[in-house]
């Protein structure tokens, strides 16, 4: 069954091997004798139909072991995403990993973070203009939730936001069963017709269960479209270790593990083949505050662990780490970012989702992005691990220099010292005392904001043609009329205005 | 080509540590019937200034710059080759690093970039004993001695080579820099030195002011 190992890079294992068959096989006696809740007559009747034992009754569906074993054998072993101009941009298989904004924020906070206010369209203009330029960051994501617009159009319109400033592929989700198929009809008018989107995939659409073990009718009704439409899914289980899950990170792996299989069984019986990627937000629950923490090490622990399942199904994995509690940018949030941010890599995972998000998953940040940004090149690095070819060992350099000997204007280090080290941008600083007092020292935070602010001083970037543009805005205008909606913030302008 | 083009492009390939292409600068404004003094000045050592302000900005890197001052030193010696006067130096300096110290990184970039600045540059090297610097600046008298020290167990030795220059009656003939990473203007005002510089640059900056040249 293990399609994926781990070699050939620094690796975190935190599961054995025998660990892994342990989980797989408590996860298809759940699915097998305990089933999974799926709130769509629709869906538990495709179920049947392809094998399930179906209470229809009680909503719920029973699935033999091969009918698990076939689905995940028939789930492609990776997916790659292009940009909305045809190119491919990354590649979610093996051990490749990127990096994503965190997505679907309430709010936006600028400067230390303090004071974050409810996310509006613009918001999410400057967030994906600013990840669009972010060089370690390689997806866009529908970042925030923007309150400046009616709710029925309240997903698709920060999809047309993200189209209209980035090509970067995009981590999305619908609010609504409708919602994704009009959020479809606009990736698809973006790249030239549903065809091409199918072979082409420029968006990922995040699905979640409700846990324990269940599916709502919209997420059941977002796979079978998504399985349609041949559109790449995420599942995103999110079991609270202790409150609507075990409390033990085992516990959470399998009730994951269990979750997540049910939604791959559901994406291959609608359509074998669906692009599926083997995701999760999961939170080890705080017993104190009853909050749900992204940023303590258990939460990060499980997620190695569910992605190591991932990997011995042969998945793309995706996790939601690289993110912090913290309530303001400060050291919390600088730990708890750094941990997950390393750790994700480290597991192998092929989206890691999470920069620019703290206050748990509620508030997004520009100042934030520009740091995590940081964080991922030192983790891009860490990843590539050490060249030990001989002329990077040195041995015949450091023979004929002999001791005393000055490296500083060497040839060798002229050749080698940008490829070997990361060089940061400008937020992180490593001047001595004395130049970092005469450049007005400045915290980090505040050299994140001069960088936000050099960006958005750039005029905005076309993303797209005049003619994708111009389809784009035919599709939203559509949707519109169908709402009733007249004027959005940020466009489409309406019919011959 | 006018000169001003050809000065900028000297420039440009300086920075970009491109020694033939600086060399072929350099023999189009000696074609040209440039001044060699005027090629140094507005060229070579313009370069060198931008380059140092660059590093200051965290533009370029030290072995980058490292390799326009080798650049920098061939076509100077190509400019003294093709004949006439050399630019006079503009002052001379004496560098080391103090008894105990075996670390001369830092020194030694200040004696490149002291060069390319237009100083002669004598490098006494690492180890040096006071006796030896005594010899040494009685022997070249240089207008300016930097002495280096990078632990705080030899930073002292700073102090011991300033009182012997006193006793020798050497003391107010030379300026006497410090530098090194344990090092401070307030350490250096205490043992009575002329000035303090925190990196090359500054090294370069320091001793242009003490003797009073651009």
């Amino acid at each position: 069954m293990a399609r994926m190992g781990f070699d050939a890079q620094p690796k975190l294992r935190i599961l054995s091997d025998s660990d892994i068959r342990r989980i797989h096989e408590s996860a298809l006696d759940i699915l097998e004798n305990t089933g999974v809740m799926f709130r769509s007559d629709e869906a538990l009747k495709i179920l049947a139909g392809a094998g399930a034992v179906v209470d229809f009754k009680a909503g719920r569906a029973r699935f033999p072991k091969k009918m698990v074993l076939d689905a995940i054998a028939g789930c492609p072993p990776g997916v790659t995403l292009y940009t909305t101009d045809g190119k491919p941009a990354v590649k979610l298989e093996g051990n490749e990993f990127h990096y994503a904004p965190g997505s679907t924020a309430l709010k936006s906070g600028a400067g230390d973070g303090r004071d974050a206010k409810e996310a509006v369209s613009a918001d999410l203009r400057d967030i994906v203009r600013l990840v669009d330029r972010l060089p370690h960051i390689h997806l866009q994501s529908t970042a925030v939730v923007v309150s400046d617009v009616p709710r029925a159009v309240g997903d698709l319109y920060r999809l047309y936001i993200v189209l209209k400033y980035s090509n970067k592929p995009v981590i999305t989700g619908a609010f609504s069963i409708e919602g994704l198929t009009d959020m479809k009809n606009m990736l698809a008018a973006v790249v030239g017709g549903d065809r091409v989107l199918a072979e082409k995939p420029v968006a990922v659409f995040d699905v979640c269960p409700s846990p324990p073990l269940m599916w709502t009718d919209i997420s059941t009704h977002n796979i079978m479209d998504c399985a349609r439409y041949s559109l790449p899914v995420e599942f995103i289980s999110m079991p609270l270790s202790g409150a609507n899950a075990p409390a033990t990170i085992a516990g959470s792996v399998l009730q994951h593990t269990a979750e997540t299989l049910s939604g791959v069984v559901l994406a291959q019986v609608v359509r074998k083949g669906t692009p599926v990627i083997y995701g999760g937000a999961p939170s080890f629950f705080e017993m104190r505050f009853g909050t749900t923490p992204m940023g303590s090490v258990e939460t990060m622990m499980v997620d190695v662990c569910y992605a190591q399942m991932g990997k011995f199904y042969g998945l793309p994995t995706h996790t939601y780490t690289a993110t912090t509690d913290s309530k303001l940018l400060d050291m919390q949030a600088g730990v708890e970012s750094s941990l997950g941010s390393v750790l994700g890599a480290l597991g192998g995972i092929n989206v890691i989702s999470g920069p620019g998000m703290y206050d748990f998953l509620t508030c997004q940040s520009l100042t934030k992005l520009v740091v995590d940004n940081e964080i991922c090149g030192m983790v891009y690095r860490l990843l590539k691990g050490v060249d030990t070819s001989d002329d990077a060992l040195a041995l015949d350099l450091i023979k004929s220099s002999g001791p005393g000997a000055d490296y500083l204007s060497n040839p060798h280090t002229l050749k080698f010292f940008k490829q070997e080290q990361y060089v940061p941008g400008p937020v992180v600083d490593r001047r001595d005392r004395k130049n970092w007092l005469a450049r007005g020292a400045t915290d980090m935070i505040t050299k994140a904001g001069e960088a936000v602010a050099k960006v958005l001083a750039a005029p905005p970037p076309a993303s797209l043609s005049a003619n994708q543009s111009s389809a784009l805005d035919s599709v939203v205008r559509g949707i519109m009329k169908k709402h009733g909606i007249s004027s959005l913030p940020l466009g489409p302008e309406a019919a011959g205005a | 080509m006018d000169s001003t083009a050809i000065l900028e492009g000297l420039i440009q390939s300086v920075i970009q540590g491109d020694e033939d292409s600086a060399g072929a600068r350099v023999r189009e404004a000696l074609t040209a019937g440039m001044d060699k003094a005027a090629i140094l000045e507005y060229g070579l050592s313009e370069a060198m200034n931008r380059l140092g302000r660059m590093w200051e900005d965290g533009e370029v890197f030290l072995p980058e710059v490292l390799l326009s001052a080798r650049v920098f030193q061939a076509c100077a010696d190509a400019l003294e080759a093709a004949g006439g006067e050399a630019k006079a130096p503009v002052g001379r300096c004496m560098l080391g690093t103090v008894r105990g110290d075996l670390h001369d990184l830092g020194k030694n970039i200040v004696g490149i970039m002291m060069k390319t600045a237009g100083f002669e540059v004598i490098d006494l090297g690492r180890d040096v004993t006071r006796e030896a610097f005594v010899e040494a600046v009685k022997h070249h008298n240089p207008d300016v001695l930097g002495l280096s020290a990078l632990l705080t167990t030899t930073m002292g030795e700073q102090r011991t080579v300033i009182e012997c220059l006193v006793k020798e009656g050497l003391r107010n003939g030379v300026k006497v820099m410090v530098g090194g990473a344990p090092v401070s203007q307030r350490w250096a005002s205490e043992i009575g030195a002329d000035a303090y510089a925190a990196n090359a640059q500054e090294a370069v900056e320091k001793a242009r002011q003490m003797l009073g040249v651009r």
